[in-house]
């Protein structure tokens, strides 16, 4: 199959979810007549009628809701939120209801659901839109929580995320939408919960997601002309963690950098290298390095907004001053 | 509003001359009796610490549930908040089990990891005891979104308190409900305070809510929710409208609880002497005595229904006392549904 960016290996994964399944339908602000605010779900309305493609008011709490009570009595509801910001509105349903149903029921109910939501800074729309909710998500028991960082991912893990029968959070990097890449022409599935090593090598293990991965490529790319061969790790799915596929990479590498675009403090990669070390400190032969976003508001300037976000210049510089002496 | 009161009353004489409502009536009241006496054994238990946690009692508002929930068909759901006991029984989830969830114990609706707040029967379609105040009002739309998309022919019940009603999910899911044209029936339970705040400290817009659903062009109507008679015969209006037109209904029942918000409370907040004329309206006082007086039953079948209702108590409390604790390995089970 020839390369496709992002919004069109999701589009596909929505598509071939709503032609398959009848219990799927799409519940969202502006994803019919309007085409979605990213033009994911353009041509919904007029292909899948009104009844599936369902234009909601701005009503985050509300409408997130909805899609847990339609999923508790049966159907596959995707929702689809402008930001993944404004989950904030909604959080109520998604932490207390979504999450817990099943536990509090004693397993009688489950909630087969994906919300979906761009993610992340980069894209100048300041403090109120650049958030990286997911990171915050991720610690809830009852979600699955996964990200993908390029299209024949966010294929693979969209389709296992509407089959699952649990909440899936589904955030997709707002600066990726337009990336291209190779999408395979046979049907594939992604499993929840499984990192993907994208790159080998022996030096050290790079480690991020979503958006990172693109820093983290740019950052192999730059240690690779200094000749350190650096393994690349795309975390893929925050909940669960792949903490078997690090481990082995550690084994080899014996040094970790692990990346969020989110802010460090309180980054999902805190979580992950406490782990990590806590069960592979006998593989590590110098200190974990963590980067992230700097523990600012998101600025709406450029060139702040810039400075706020991790680069692959200073990763690398890190490295060679923390880990690897030259 | 004067039209329900006024049907009632016209069903009120007419039931002294059909026999075959007997049955109906006695069911009435034994269910408002299993909920009070259940809601009394609950309270005992709680002082002897067999329950914990925040416990809320329905003592008071039975007629409300009772009266409503017998118009209900099996594919209808129900969702509620945490002051759930009373629906709950009137659903006829089962007595054992509720009470065994209160003691949490494995042998309780949800294994005993819900409690008091979050009762489930998902058979039958009693989806919560909700405890964010507020909450449910999504989860109910949603529920309906299903019914009308997979048209089972049943609606939903979404049963709230007034406090709630300051919430934002309220709003927009009555517009939502509006909107969509979703079959939902919203049954306001104004008891008058929200834990300590009466609704005239708290709420612009009157004592009267109903009135409001206009604003989201939902009709709406008003009922005496200590009368069971009244509640049963409005649900009844309520739910053919809803099951006719597919929209929502909201209907308002002014009702009162006799005792403190939970356990904890002191009721510093309000007069003894409001209290004593609610409870001149007391249910389970004023129903029995006209089932009496219109010689509908005897006292003797009033005392068989004690006999038997105290006898599911008191076992109900036996088989929770009696039940295992759940085992360790539960605390990770049914946090995902295996894929
Ligand atoms: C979001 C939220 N805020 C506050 C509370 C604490 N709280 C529990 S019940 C309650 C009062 C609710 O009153 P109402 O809706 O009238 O119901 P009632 O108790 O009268 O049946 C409050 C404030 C809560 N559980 N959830
Ligand atoms: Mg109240």
């Amino acid at each position: 199959m020839p390369e496709i960016v992002m919004r069109e290996a999701i589009k596909m994964g929505l598509e071939e979810a709503l032609e398959n399944d009848p219990n799927v339908l799409i519940l969202g602000e502006d994803i019919g007549a309007y085409g979605g605010a990213y033009a994911v779900t353009d041509g919904f309305l007029k292909k899948f009628g009104p009844e599936r493609i369902k234009d909601t008011p701005i009503s985050e709490a509300t409408f997130i809701g909805t899609g847990i009570g339609a999923a508790s009595a049966g159907l596959r509801p995707i929702i689809e939120l402008m930001s993944i910001s404004f989950s904030l509105v909604g959080f109520d349903q998604i932490v207390n209801m979504a999450a817990n149903l099943r536990y509090m029921s004693g397993g009688q109910i489950h909630v087969p659901m994906v919300i979906r939501a761009p993610t992340g800074a980069g894209v100048q729309l300041a403090a109120t839109h650049s958030q990286s909710v997911e990171t915050w998500l991720a610690e809830v028991p009852g979600l699955y929580c996964v990200c993908p960082s390029n299209p024949k991912d966010a294929l693979g893990l969209l389709r296992t995320s509407i089959k699952s029968n649990n909440p899936v959070i589904f955030a997709e990097p707002a600066l990726l939408y337009g990336l291209k890449g190779d999408v395979p022409e046979d049907y594939y599935e992604i499993p929840l919960g499984s990192a993907s090593v994208s790159k080998e090598g022996k030096d050290i293990t790079l480690l991020s997601y979503g958006a990172g991965m693109s820093v983290i490529n740019d950052t192999e790319k730059i240690l690779s002309s200094k000749n350190i061969s650096a393994e690349i790790i795309d975390l893929r799915s925050l909940n669960p963690i792949d903490y078997k596929t690090i481990g082995k990479s550690i084994k080899k590498t014996n040094h970790l950098l692990a990346l969020d675009t989110a802010r460090k403090n309180g980054g999902i990669m805190g979580e992950v290298v406490s782990n990590i070390q806590e069960d592979f400190n006998d593989w590590l032969d110098g200190p974990i390095i963590r980067v992230g976003a700097k523990d600012v508001p998101w600025p709406y300037n450029k060139n702040l907004e810039g400075a706020a976000y991790p680069s692959a210049e200073n990763i690398v510089n890190t490295i060679l001053e923390k880990l690897i002496k030259v | 509003m004067a039209t329900l009161k006024q049907e009632k009353n016209n069903k009120t004489s007419k039931l002294t001359q059909v026999v075959d409502e007997k049955k109906e009536m006695l069911d009435l009241y034994k269910q408002m009796f299993l909920i009070r006496q259940f809601e009394l054994a609950c309270g005992e238990n709680y002082t002897k610490g067999n329950i914990r946690g925040f416990l809320h009692l329905y003592i008071g508002q039975e007629a409300t549930a009772v009266g409503s929930i017998s118009c209900l068909n099996d594919q209808d759901y129900i969702v509620t908040h945490y002051r759930d006991h009373g629906h709950a029984l009137a659903r006829g989830l089962d007595v054992n089990r509720s009470m065994a969830e209160l003691f949490g114990k494995a042998s309780g609706l949800s294994k005993g990891k819900g409690g008091s707040m979050h009762l489930f029967d998902a058979g039958k379609k009693f989806m919560g005891g909700h405890a964010i105040v507020g909450g449910q009002f999504p989860l109910a739309t949603g529920l309906a979104l299903a019914c009308q998309y997979k048209k089972t022919g049943g609606i939903v019940v979404c049963f709230f308190g007034d406090g709630s009603t300051n919430q934002g999910t309220y709003h927009e899911t009555l517009n939502l409900a509006s909107v969509w044209k979703l079959p939902i029936l919203f049954i306001l339970e104004n008891n008058k305070y929200g834990m300590g705040s009466s609704i005239d400290r708290v709420r612009a817009g009157g004592e009267d809510f109903y009135t409001g659903a206009n604003t989201y062009d939902i009709p709406a109507a008003q009922v005496d929710g200590m009368d069971v008679l009244a509640e049963k015969e409005a649900t009844k209006i309520a739910v053919d409208k809803v099951r006719q037109n597919g929209g929502p209904f909201y209907l308002e029942c002014k009702t009162f609880r006799f005792v403190g918000h939970s356990l904890a409370d002191g009721q510093k907040y309000r007069k003894t002497d409001e209290i004593k004329e609610w409870e001149k309206k007391d249910p389970l006082t004023k129903f029995p005595e006209w089932i009496l007086s219109a010689g509908i039953a005897k006292k003797t079948d009033l005392e068989k229904i004690h006999q038997e209702v105290n006898k599911n108590i008191e076992d109900a409390v036996n088989f929770a006392e009696t039940s295992l604790e759940p085992k360790s390995s539960e605390l990770y089970e049914d946090i995902y549904k295996i894929d």
